[in-house]
């Protein structure tokens, strides 16, 4: 038997023994449901002009945020995730981009977007795990990566090669526990698990360098125990490429985002952070996006 | 929605005499509740494959239950929060996840990932909270646990158990297990007094009556308060007040039942407890008794900053206010007060 401080199991391992005992837990908790194709931009162009109408609604929304991750989450969610894997949004303030993703998956009815934040509606500003396709609320910053490495654990200890995939903030780096996380991930050498870091450089003070910085990113992630990649976190077909798991470890993807993409006057700007849009300014953001987003970035 | 935790509902049979009136007990001093509880969980993990021990660290599990079931055994490390969303994971696709730390760190530093991800999630994770209240009382302030019964009780879907003799932890081990839930088990450290004879039967959410007693009602949680109310009982019968002992293990889902009927009819009710006077058994029991009865309550709790000089988990306990002598007082007002207005 292997000795339990050690690391995992050996990969050889049979599966474990709670493997039969849970497979009738293994509802339909993922997002990744579509058996269509679909394609990221246009995917990630619709999530950009759900974000922005969302931001024109009651009491505004984090677009900036979800502006950032449009790309990322399209990436995922159109091409990555299979039937089985599991996606976290740990950034949970950039619910606009995953209601607008759970929309396009036929996870929920499209006109329940215009109910974002309203009375009524079961769209709040942070994602609630009562909607089908999320498995836990998230929203209080550095959950996400905890939660994934419990998925990613329960995987691992089965035997099985499901995928678990999170995206955080970076301004969300900042809360010790996910770090606590990325330590026991790495010592683990968790199997797929894929953490991807939106990593547009605001948070709601202004820089994350200038609050409290994070770089070396990679180098952090490195000496935890992780494969590092750098990316450009618009351009779909290097995002493809990086997001994919390695069985040897975990993953982290710091994925060079601009906060606000693809709406110039939110571009860059940390004003972009949260804000409630009046009609002209979504006209003005919708006509923006009528153009596909290209990728590359500064 | 009720989220209340799924236990049999409380039932007549929750009045037992387990002391006849008039007998004073001579308490001895009972198993390690820790070690206890780890042969229940070793129990459990050998028949229910969904059992994984989640440890932060504490010390001793990686000799038992590491050494016995090595792939079900995953050290976090110190790091209480990732425990609990680790833990939460691992109940999201079906493992029944034991987490191990403090009862101070389990509710005060990683409460709001015991909150949001465990409790938010009604997933049946089980905290195994030790330490609890002045059981670790030589560390000093840092590990004392007395505000995590007011913290449990509050997010209200978490079934709360404080057993009073620790010959009863590993039944409240296995009961909890069943808990489609999640629960909260409150242990102490090491030994500590019980009362001689056999141990009481636990069930899951029935508070158990210790002792008849027509005069006043004793609550009591966890096995120092436990033993102060038995003591008290002991001498109010020598001056002619009959107690009725309640122990009240199950603090949520509470057995509102069992309480009223331990309390109807007496001159008044003292709690007892391990904890602040905010948020714990007192408040609790006040809640159930107040809406009910009108009966006066005395509330017995750590009151005050704990003191500056080591002192054991009993001394340090009677020091704040919390001794059988203060419960005799205490009864002894409350009785004396409703002969006087009779």
């Amino acid at each position: 038997m292997a000795v339990p401080t050690t690391g995992p199991p050996h990969p050889s391992a049979p599966a474990h023994p709670a493997v039969e005992a849970v497979e009738a837990v293994e509802a339909d908790h993922s997002s990744a449901v579509s058996t269509a194709p679909l394609d990221p931009a246009e995917m990630a162009r619709r999530i950009r002009e759900d974000a922005v109408r969302m931001a024109g609604g009651p009491e505004g929304a984090h677009v900036g945020g979800s502006l950032s991750c449009a790309d990322l989450m399209a990436v995922l969610h159109a091409q990555l995730l299979r039937p089985g894997d599991s996606f976290v949004l740990s950034k949970g303030h950039a619910a606009p981009a995953l209601y607008s993703v759970l929309v396009q998956l036929g996870r929920l009815p499209a006109e329940e977007l215009d109910g974002y934040t309203r009375p009524g509606s079961r769209l709040f500003g942070h994602p609630s795990h009562d909607l089908p396709g999320v498995e836990f609320a998230t929203g209080s910053l550095g959950h996400g990566l905890g939660l994934s490495v419990g998925l990613a654990i329960a995987e691992q200890l089965r035997g099985g090669d499901r995928h678990v995939y999170t995206v955080l903030g970076d301004g969300e780096l900042q809360e010790g526990s996910v770090w606590e996380a990325a330590l026991l991930a790495g010592h683990r050498k968790l199997p797929g698990l894929v953490a991807a870091v939106d990593r547009n450089g605001l948070q709601i003070t202004g820089g994350t360098e200038g609050c409290v910085g994070l770089e070396p990113l990679d180098a952090k992630f490195a000496a935890f125990g992780w494969e590092a990649r750098i990316v450009d976190g618009h351009d779909l077909s290097a995002l493809h490429e990086a997001l994919q798991p390695s069985p040897a470890g975990p993953v982290a993807v710091i994925a060079r985002t601009v906060k606000g993409r693809g709406v110039p006057f939110l571009e860059g700007r940390v004003a972009g952070h949260y804000a409630k849009l009046k009609p002209d300014l979504v006209r003005r953001g919708l006509a923006a996006l009528g153009q596909p987003v290209a990728g590359g970035t500064s | 929605m009720s989220r209340t935790p799924t236990v049999p509902p409380a039932a007549a049979d929750s009045v037992t005499t387990g002391q006849p009136a008039g007998q004073d007990p001579q308490p001895v001093l009972g198993p390690d509740p820790r070690a206890a509880y780890r042969e229940a969980l070793l129990e459990l993990a050998a028949a229910d494959p969904r059992v994984i021990c989640l440890d932060s660290d504490t010390g001793g599990l990686e000799k038992t239950f590491g050494k016995q079931f090595p792939d079900r055994y995953v050290n976090v490390g110190i790091a209480e929060a990732n425990l609990m969303t680790v833990a939460a994971g691992l109940a999201r696709r079906g493992f029944i996840p034991y987490v191990h730390t403090m009862a101070t760190f389990a509710t005060m530093r990683a409460g709001e990932f015991l909150k949001l991800d465990v409790v938010g999630n009604r997933l049946p994770v089980r905290v195994i909270a030790t330490h609890g209240g002045l059981a670790a009382a030589h560390f000093g302030t840092s590990h004392f646990a007395l505000e995590d019964l007011a913290v449990t009780r509050a997010l209200a879907d978490l079934a709360v158990v404080v057993p009073g003799d620790p010959r009863q932890v590993g039944a409240a081990t296995h009961q909890l297990h069943e808990l489609p839930g999640p629960g909260y088990l409150r242990l102490g450290r090491s030994a500590t007094p019980v009362p001689p004879g056999p141990a009481p039967e636990f069930r899951l959410g029935r508070a158990r009556v210790l002792r008849e007693g027509a005069d006043v009602t004793l609550v009591a949680a966890g096995p120092l308060p436990l033993l102060f109310a038995l003591e008290a009982a002991g001498e109010l019968a020598a001056g002619g007040i009959e107690a009725q002992v309640l122990d009240l293990h199950t603090l949520h889902p509470l057995d509102r039942e069992g309480l009223l009927t331990a309390c109807r009819g007496r001159a008044g009710v003292v709690t007892v407890e391990e904890h602040r006077p905010q948020g714990g058994l007192g408040d609790a029991v006040a809640e159930v008794v107040s809406a009910e009865l009108a009966l006066p309550m005395r509330r017995l709790a750590v009151r005050g900053r704990p003191g500056l000089r080591v002192a054991g988990q009993r001394a340090a306990l009677e020091q704040l206010g919390v001794s059988t002598g203060a419960v005799v007082d205490a009864a002894r007002h409350l009785h004396a007060r409703t002969t006087a207005v009779r």
